[in-house]
């Protein structure tokens, strides 16, 4: 059951698994393959794979289907997601579930192709316009990208909201054992809200998002608020690695926390005790990970520091909060997070 | 007492918001009327736009989907894909199909969806008040061309019927008018056609309906419809301009 395979591939392999009717993509690098395989396999799975005429297209696209009642994903990198950020403001007010993976290149503008993880402020704080989250699972093998596909179904047709899966070009590009045995079980749920012709129901079902009186439209965002609070308190996921007794935990999430990790053996070779907390869900942020958390914090990632801003919310000023960070679509180094850390013991 | 003409059942109790003269009205009873006929409201899902027509999901009994400015092809696209033995109706106005959705508007056309669009013409942004459409007529005046319409600044109307039969993908295309009794009725009938097609064929039709916008034209709304037959007719030649499946061919 074990496969080799690209972390992309994984994600449109365990998608299928899922059920999904309907994949609607353009191409952008670095994620082209989940069309690619789309395109090659979901027709033998009774699917639809279509290619859209736009990012902005393949999202709303994405908004008929799940309106419809049906399981569908679209998957994109950076400046794409950015262009289906309308959709996805409109897909998050309707409460449709669906899918969205963006497997992370560096920006800002046309950026770059390399990994990074830039994204993260977009993902987790809103993305589009008005008051919205989705919920953000961070995986950071092939093996994740697999098994936290079927989970990001079972959790938008749970909670009828959008998830995203934010990768990063390494993780979705690069080859790894995936072993398919181990995803969790698909889990489906009727959907008599589906605008899918009426077929004899009383009333008929709308799939909409303007509310012009304003009292409705708070009572609606106080409804998904409600809903998000839920979420907070039920959905938080992290990995820890070696966090008890160390004396400095690494925050990372990707690609970024299997460097730390490289980083963090090396310094106990050295003698110094170095815990990673990689968090599995970015929204909802794993706030409970950082609660008992005594040691110094290095918050690790491929940005200018984004995740960060949270690990610091998490501790609210009750501890030294770092920042280690590559840009550009440069990988983090092991070697200059070593040398981090040796500072950081110094200290 | 009996009745004589009722509203259609696929039409809701609802209040239309519409203004007198305003063509969205007719245009939906039209379509209400069709799919009484054809015994498809169980079926149908129709997709509404952001303009004028904003609110038709409450005007309509099928399932209804509210979609964003210009994406409303997009969103029929991704019903029609799960749902193939269903009626998908995208229902647009001007600024809506053929300017920030040109994009969405072409390529389903291209794919050939087996959608069935209805094209409000009205040649103005009427929701937010009266602004230069893609439609607008040449020296037409608007809140955003106020000394009229200057096609050499501005940019020439889009003529949609005619970019749509370049295309590759229609089965049908015809332009009607809503200002007279004999063209509402060619209105009802390509509708229906279009409907039918889409049923039978798995085709893509696109109608457009001339309409008129007393309101933001600032005319009464008697002149305001004496002008669909009039300036608009003239720029917007009705017409049948592709029809695959047509007696004769």
């Amino acid at each position: 059951m074990r496969q080799l395979m690209k972390g992309n591939e994984a994600i449109a392999f365990a998608a299928i698994h899922s059920g999904i009717k309907c994949f609607f993509g353009y191409p952008i690098t670095p994620q082209t393959e989940i069309a690619a395989y789309m395109a090659e396999n979901l027709h033998k799975h009774g699917g639809v794979f279509l290619q859209a005429e736009s990012e902005v297209s393949a999202i709303n696209m994405v908004y008929g289907a799940a309106g419809a009642g049906f399981r569908v994903m679209t998957s994109s990198s950076s400046p794409g997601i950015s262009l289906k950020q309308e959709g996805i403001s409109y897909i998050a007010a309707a409460d449709l579930p669906c899918v969205i993976v963006n497997v992370m290149r560096a920006g800002p503008g046309l950026g770059g192709i390399q990994a990074a993880q830039s994204d993260y402020f977009q993902a987790t704080k809103g993305g589009g316009h008005g008051d919205y989250h989705l919920i953000v699972l961070a995986p950071s093998s092939a093996q994740e990208m697999a098994e936290m596909t079927v989970t990001a179904f079972n959790l938008a047709d749970k909670w009828r909201m959008p998830v995203m899966i934010l990768a990063d070009g390494v993780t979705g590009q690069m080859m790894e054992l995936v072993d398919m045995s181990k995803l969790p079980e698909v889990e489906t749920c009727e959907k008599p809200w589906a605008a899918n012709g009426r077929k004899g129901r009383a009333e008929h079902n709308i799939i909409n998002t303007l509310y012009l009186s304003p009292e409705e439209l708070e009572a609606v965002n106080r409804r998904q608020e409600e809903k998000y609070e839920q979420i907070k308190a039920e959905l938080q996921d992290w990995e820890e690695y070696n966090t008890e007794n160390a004396d400095i935990i690494i925050a990372a999430y990707g690609i970024t926390a299997r460097i730390a990790r490289a980083a963090a053996d090396r310094a106990a070779e050295e003698g110094i005790r170095v815990g990673i907390i990689r968090p599995r869900t970015l929204w909802p942020f794993p706030v409970r990970a950082f609660e008992n958390v005594t040691a110094k914090i290095l918050c690790a990632e491929l940005s200018r520091g984004q995740m960060v801003e949270d690990v610091r919310l998490a501790v609210n000023g009750r501890i030294q909060v770092d920042f280690y960070g590559r840009c550009g679509g440069m990988l983090a180094d092991e070697d200059e997070i070593l040398d981090k850390i040796r500072r950081l013991a110094g200290e | 007492m009996n009745k004589l003409l009722n509203k259609p059942r696929s039409i809701t109790d609802v209040p239309f918001h519409y203004c007198p003269g305003c063509g969205h009205g007719i245009a939906h009873r039209l379509l209400g009327e069709v799919i009484d006929e054809l015994n498809i409201i169980d079926k149908t899902i129709a997709v509404v736009p952001v303009g004028c027509a904003v609110e038709a999901y409450d005007y309509f009994e099928c399932d209804v989907m509210e979609a964003a400015h210009g994406r409303a092809p997009s969103v029929a696209t991704g019903i029609k894909r799960c749902l193939p033995e269903s009626v998908v109706v995208s229902y647009q106005g001007d600024g809506d199909l053929a300017a920030i959705g040109t994009a969405e508007t072409i390529h389903m056309a291209a794919r050939g969806e087996a959608v069935t669009v209805i094209f409000v013409n009205n040649t103005i942004y009427g929701m937010t008040g009266g602004q230069m459409a893609p439609t607008t007529l040449p020296l037409q005046i608007t809140q955003t061309t106020p000394y009229g319409r200057d096609v050499l600044t501005q940019g020439y109307p889009l003529k949609m019927c005619e970019i749509l039969a370049q295309v590759k993908g229609p089965s049908y295309i015809e332009r009607c008018a809503l200002d007279t009794v004999p063209h509402i009725r060619s209105a009802k009938k390509a509708i229906k056609k279009a409907v039918e097609y889409q049923i039978k064929y798995g085709a893509y039709s696109f109608i457009e309906l001339l309409s008129a916008c007393p309101t933001n034209w600032r005319l009464s709304p008697s002149a305001a419809v004496k002008r669909v037959g009039s300036d608009m007719v003239d720029y917007y030649p009705l017409g049948v301009y592709y029809d695959k499946f047509s007696e004769g061919k």
